[in-house]
């Protein structure tokens, strides 16, 4: 079956085209072949669907808070293809057969490709490594014990060397627990004034430098997850020089919210690693200018309504941002001429694949038909009630983004038509 | 005669009028404390819930007393025996609590931010009783009344306050109260307990207990917070006592008029020397009292006309 995407654009074109798919693979550009199936563009720019390195979809366990079919189809209409699962959930990732029935679940369902990260040690304990090659014979696609921090570095650096034997890599929340202690958010000026317990930058700058050393010492491919600090950032840029095998990624909310948003003590705002400081925003955006920041990641992390309404010490960590992410970037950071669409599209896609190891995606003859396309002339506001995700509360509910996927494709199959 | 203000959460937002109003009412009624029939009709059909969510004894019935001698109704609600045991959360509790009618809130929270919540979930006056770290106002209020009635005024008084500042809501509300009625004020504390991003305005920072208490008109000690303690802040009890006690001989550096506060409780003889909280310096007591007047003149300030 031939589908035919007609009147859309090509990044940096203003031509209309049309895109042909067949069996999945992109069969080729305006060809003269008469498709089964057509599909108008409205002059939507297309593009490889995102791909989502850090999505917290809380099945098997937290079905109250998200499940694989509302977290998959969040992250379809936020233009994702593919989404990598993390697995603190209840319980964790760290058994082959959860792995399997995961993905099989994910592929009923028809929105989302689902690559579930397993669990690097049992029961995410930090202690003992999880059954590593049997976790990636079932299908998981990296190791993490993201919910957790790693706290004993030897665990880490075992891990790290047999993940890397499988060929896989580990990727961190890198904060040093026992500097965090019970912060709630950044520690700085905004934390004082409030009275609130705070983590302190250097709690993730110090974890990061002993990652990227136990990197240099092994060899082996480590991930770090949502950078927060500017200082942080810095080690890694130097790490990346010094020859370690490091990527990093950073979240929409780090580079378009500070602490001061929590000057309201409204818990939405409170996520893990915290909300830090203008200039800590300002040197992530520069790091995604100038490549230390390999990609973005969204760290959807869904909660109940009930449960953020809590107080700042009770709720829990956390901001749901799949369906957002793209848009939000697109009109904070390409409108304004800051960044532009290709290199935005890059950390959203190729960025994330080249981190993997996975085919980097294209348009081109004979790739995989995940595909989205983006209407980037017309606003619209943010609306957590229409959301896909059970979480229905958003930082920027009422913000006009530019830039909402209208379609996505995966593997040729429409799994979100706005 | 009210402020234009409907909560007391902290002092963000209230004019220095505002709060001289408050202070200058306290006389009235501390005058009204000292009549033989202590009442007077001002809140009368008015309801106050005392919302505590945290353990307290001095300052619920204080201010339970100031609107009971006021002539409201009290709705007395504490979190021990109550739903949120069985796992309800803060904003149902507040709105069953608001289905009774209530006019006010006056809450106490362990978490800093609170009496945020419950003054939007509410949306009706609520007044801060102290909430995690963040602020506890009408202690403030009372400790700058105790230093008025004192000395007469407060612009260019020099008060000291000494101990675990970093969990302290009444140093963070006293140092933000006073900087705004013109006193001069130091924080003193070992470096741990003394957090750097508080030195603004007049208020200034130190470790060394001789340079903060000499020619201090003020010497406040605060209780050091031992159930907070289990981040290694400091060496032992008895090392804190040694270094930051507050005792007579260290309040010979002070002025000759210095007097001693606390907000209480104490721990004697740990972050302040027994005798010298009894001695004639001190205004411990006096702050007591006080208070009962200060929250009187913030119930009639928040709430007379309102209704």
């Amino acid at each position: 079956m031939m589908l035919e995407i007609k009147n859309i654009k090509r990044v940096g074109s203003d031509t209309l085209e049309s895109l042909f798919i067949e069996d999945g693979k992109i069969r080729g550009w305006n060809l003269s072949e008469s498709a089964s199936e057509t599909i108008d563009g409205k002059g939507a720019t297309v593009a490889p669907a995102l791909i989502e390195l850090h999505a917290h979809l809380r099945e098997p366990g937290q079905e109250q808070k998200e499940d694989l079919a509302s977290g998959l189809a969040a992250a379809a209409a936020g233009g994702y293809g593919t989404v990598v699962s993390m697995p603190n959930t209840s319980p964790v990732v760290d058994d082959p057969g959860i792995v399997t029935s995961l993905i099989q679940k994910a592929d009923r369902l028809g929105f989302a490709r689902l690559k579930p990260a397993a669990a690097l040690t049992r029961g995410q304990k930090g202690e003992t490594l999880a059954d590593l090659a049997a976790l990636k014979d079932a299908g998981a696609a990296m190791f993490t014990d993201d919910g957790r921090t790693n706290e004993n570095a030897n665990v880490l650096r075992r891990g790290m060397e047999y993940a890397s034997g499988l060929g896989l890599l580990v990727s961190v929340h890198a904060e040093d627990a026992t500097l965090r202690q019970d912060g709630v958010m950044n520690e700085g000026v905004v934390s004082q004034e409030l009275g609130l317990p705070g983590n302190p930058a250097a709690a993730e700058a110090a974890r990061v430098a002993r990652d990227v050393e136990i990197a240099l010492l092994t060899g082996a491919r480590l991930h770090i997850q949502h950078l927060s600090t500017a200082r942080a950032l810095e080690i890694v840029r130097q790490g990346k020089k010094a020859g370690a095998p490091v990527t990093c990624e950073v979240c929409p909310h780090h580079l378009t919210l500070t602490d001061e948003a929590l000057r309201g003590f409204d818990a939405m705002y409170k996520v893990a690693p915290p909300l830090r400081t203008q200039q800590d925003a300002e040197a992530l955006f520069e790091g995604l200018l100038d490549g230390t920041v390999d990609c973005l990641a969204t760290d959807h992390a869904p909660h109940t309504q009930a449960e953020k309404e809590k107080d700042m010490l009770e709720a829990p960590f956390g901001i749901p941002s799949i369906e957002v992410a793209f848009p939000l970037m697109y009109t904070r950071f390409v409108k304004t001429g800051k960044i532009s669409l290709e290199k935005l599209l890059d950390l959203f896609t190729a960025g994330c694949a080249r981190v993997m190891n996975w085919e980097v995606p294209s348009l081109e003859e004979g790739a995989v038909a995940d595909v989205v396309l983006l209407d980037l002339e017309n606003s619209k506001a943010v609306d957590p009630k229409s959301f896909k995700s059970k979480a229905r509360f958003s930082p920027w509910a009422g913000d006009e983004l530019y830039g909402w996927p209208v379609l996505t494709l995966v593997n040729g199959r429409v799994a979100f038509q706005g | 005669m009210g402020t234009g203000v409907k909560h007391l959460l902290d002092f963000q937002g209230w004019t220095v009028e505002g709060i001289q109003g408050i202070l200058e009412t306290a006389d009235v009624m501390k005058e009204v404390l000292e009549r033989p029939v202590k009442k007077v009709p001002a809140l009368q059909g008015i309801t106050v819930c005392t919302a505590f969510f945290e353990n307290s004894t001095r300052t619920r019935t204080s201010f339970e007393l100031a609107a009971r001698r006021m002539s409201a109704d009290v709705l007395t609600f504490a979190a021990g025996a109550s739903s949120l045991s069985k796992g309800e959360s803060l904003r149902d509790t507040i709105e069953t609590l608001n289905a009774y009618k209530v006019d006010a809130f006056i809450v106490r929270h362990h978490a800093s931010g609170a009496a945020h919540q419950v003054a939007k979930f509410s949306g009706k006056s609520t007044i801060n009783a102290g909430d995690g770290r963040r602020a506890h106002p009408t202690q403030a209020l009372l400790d700058a009344y105790t230093m008025l009635k004192e000395f007469g005024k407060l612009e260019g008084l020099k008060v000291t306050i000494v101990g675990d500042i970093l969990h302290s809501r009444v140093a963070r509300s006293n140092a933000e109260l006073l900087d705004l009625l013109g006193a001069d004020v130091t924080l003193c504390g070992p470096a741990t307990l003394l957090p750097k991003e508080l030195q603004k305005g007049r208020v200034k920072l130190t470790n060394d207990m001789q340079a903060a208490v000499k020619d201090a008109d003020v010497v406040m000690a605060l209780r050091l917070q031992q159930e907070r303690m289990n981040g290694g802040f400091l060496p032992s009890m008895s090392e804190y006592a040694l270094t930051y006690q507050v005792n007579e001989r260290l309040l010979e550096l002070a002025k000759d008029h210095a007097i001693v506060l606390h907000p209480g409780p104490m721990n004697r003889d740990l972050e302040i020397s027994g005798s010298l909280a009894d001695s004639e310096r001190s205004r411990i007591i006096a702050q007591v009292e006080y208070g009962q007047a200060i929250r009187m003149s913030v119930l009639y300030h928040l709430l007379v006309g309102k209704k």
